[in-house]
């Protein structure tokens, strides 16, 4: 696929250029716009975020980092992404099977239902379970109605004063929403390239359907579902807007890791938002090195099974 | 949905009921609630909420700045795009590895740093103070955190159709005498349309619903600097929830209208790509 692969590449042009390539002085000129623009958009801002961090020493950022605020807020992201990730990777996993695996109506409107969370702004993710779980919403209606169906229900969740929103639970459900389409959306189109002539021969040599799945589609997929899962991880761990709705910001109750760099940055205090932020910004850096890291060796099971057929 | 026929593999109702029951409960019923809630509002609120000269601004400015940075985001995403796939230069597989930062950094993450940035008094903005120019808490600070967040939308889209393109084409018209910029115009352009098109189309959903990374950057002055998220929030933040799910309702409705679009134009990209590689 290279220029210089095709014979016409190789004839010396009047002006001793190659036809399909631009000189020198336009090229660097362009590379230069490039990295101009990316630098004021994406370089910066990363550098800065580092710089900002440790603007007061190094003492200050670590006092940040070990106050009893910032730690329960890096629990409850780490409760959430634990319970977010997992549920949401055992759901595209049944997704792309029943997608990939299996030919039925509606497949098409299913794939579109599945991305829907994308295309919702994560305010309204948020806004949506304030309508179902809120005091003016289905369940508060609920817990009013004089005549609700099953009383026991309403009466068990009016004794245990339950909340979900303005509590953890609707921080979980929020971040379950926005993260919903990341798995299924790496696995369906992976699994439908496979196809489904290696899991047909082990069923019939024998091979129950959960030996199947096992042994022969996990093994086939785990790379996708890796990156699906730290894609799913980096969106749990850092969705700010959808969790901002639903949170309330009690201190020390509600506080993601996001949340807590609002309020940290609300009352002035740039230094220690930048360290809280620093944390978020190293994870993403992190799950762009592991994206990195699993296209090759993507890479590399193609290639390998190419020259192998 | 008719059931498969002569299936040897297990766990089809199994995966697909899981699939639907999950979907039911996490997406469509809560979803649902939008609508059951704005039907409690009359026809005249309704109207009355979605027309505000408030929202009126805010849809004004959402979508502006929306397709200011999805343009720009074009013209410098092709550039970026460009320059990875044709050019070597020093560093540029750590560049075509940053370009993904900003769908990896969280958006609370990138709106600090930004509005710290263009402020007047911040690494980039005090370059532009002298000048006269405010670019933190103005809509040039709106504009500047939906460029970065719809960055690797058109990059990612171009990047793989760049690659593919056939080199052979171009030689064949720098043989008829076509210069460079002609080839650039009239070749490879047209080749990379749908893709840029879905790229621009994708960047432009994903600026419309942002908020995140526009909450630091933005003063939230109503009229002014308030994009449509901001304004929900306002109201959420009011305890209006039926004027939050009026405009809930408008955003829901022109996403799924562009939902239907970037389906559409990405059809078109992959049909373009198949009939270009065979």
């Amino acid at each position: 696929m290279t220029p210089a692969a095709s014979p016409m590449a190789q004839l010396p042009s009047p002006s001793g250029l190659r036809p399909t390539t631009e000189p020198p002085l336009v090229r660097r000129l362009l590379i230069g716009i490039a990295l101009l623009f990316l630098t004021l958009f994406l370089f910066l801002p990363l550098a800065s975020v580092f710089v900002q961090a440790f603007a007061k020493g190094i003492g200050f950022y670590l006092k940040t980092l070990s106050d009893p605020m910032a730690w329960s807020a890096v629990k409850l992201t780490l409760i959430t992404a634990g319970i977010s990730v997992p549920l949401n990777c055992v759901f595209g996993v049944a997704a792309a099977w029943a997608i990939a695996k299996f030919d039925f109506r509606g497949k098409n409107i299913l794939l579109t239902l599945i991305d829907l969370p994308f295309s919702i702004s994560p305010v309204i993710s948020g806004l949506i379970y304030v309508l179902v779980f809120g005091a003016q919403g289905w369940l508060g209606l609920y817990e009013n109605a004089d005549k609700p169906w099953f009383p026991w229900l309403a009466n068990w969740l009016n004794d245990h004063d339950i909340h979900i929103i303005f509590a953890p639970a609707g921080i979980v459900l929020a971040t379950i929403f926005v993260t919903f389409p990341f798995v299924a959306r790496e696995l369906i189109p992976l699994m439908q390239a496979q196809g489904r002539t290696e899991e047909e021969a082990a069923r019939v040599l024998g091979a129950s359907g959960w030996q199947t799945f096992w042994r022969v589609t996990l093994p086939n997929i785990k790379w996708g579902l890796l990156y699906g899962v730290i894609l799913c991880n980096a969106r749990a761990m850092g969705e700010f807007g959808a969790v901002s709705v639903v949170s309330g910001h009690i201190r020390g109750q509600t506080n993601t890791i996001p949340l807590y760099v609002e309020v940290l940055y609300d009352e002035y205090n740039f230094t220690g938002a930048f360290a809280m932020a620093s944390v978020l910004a190293f994870l993403a850096l992190v799950t762009l090195a592991i994206k990195i890291w699993v296209e090759r060796k993507n890479t590399a099971l193609n290639t390998a099974t190419n020259n192998h057929q | 949905m008719a059931a498969a026929k002569n299936r040897v593999l297990p766990g089809f109702r199994l995966t697909l009921g899981y699939t639907i029951l999950y979907l039911s409960l996490i997406v469509l019923i809560p979803l649902a609630a939008v609508f059951w809630k704005t039907c409690t509002l009359s026809w005249a609120q309704f109207c009355r909420d979605i027309t505000s000269p408030q929202a009126l601004a805010a849809y004004r400015l959402s979508i502006g700045a929306a397709l200011l940075a999805a343009a720009l985001n074009a013209v410098f995403g092709l550039l970026v795009a460009w320059v990875l796939v044709r050019y070597r230069f020093f560093g540029k597989k750590l560049v075509d590895a940053l370009v993904d930062l900003p769908f990896a950094l969280p958006t609370a993450v990138a709106g600090i740093t930004l509005a710290t940035l263009y402020s007047p008094s911040g690494w980039i903005g005090q370059f532009f103070a002298p000048l006269g120019i405010k670019i933190a808490y103005t809509r040039l600070g709106v504009l500047v955190a939906l460029t970065f967040i719809g960055l690797p939308f058109i990059v990612r889209t171009v990047q793989p159709i760049l690659e593919d393109l056939d080199p052979e084409i171009e030689e064949a018209a720098a043989s008829l005498g076509a210069n460079r910029w002609q080839v650039f115009w009239r070749i490879i352009l047209p080749t990379l349309t749908p893709a840029l098109l879905t790229g621009f189309a994708l960047a432009f959903a994903r600026a419309l619903g942002e908020y995140g990374s526009v909450v630091f950057i933005s003063s939230n002055i109503p009229m002014k600097t308030q994009i449509v998220p901001l304004l929900i929030m306002t109201k959420l933040e009011e305890f209006d929830y039926a004027g939050a799910t009026a405009l809930a309702v408008v955003m829901l409705v022109f996403s799924f209208v562009l939902l239907l679009a970037i389906n559409v134009l990405q059809w078109w990209t992959n049909r373009y790509n198949h009939t270009s590689l065979s």
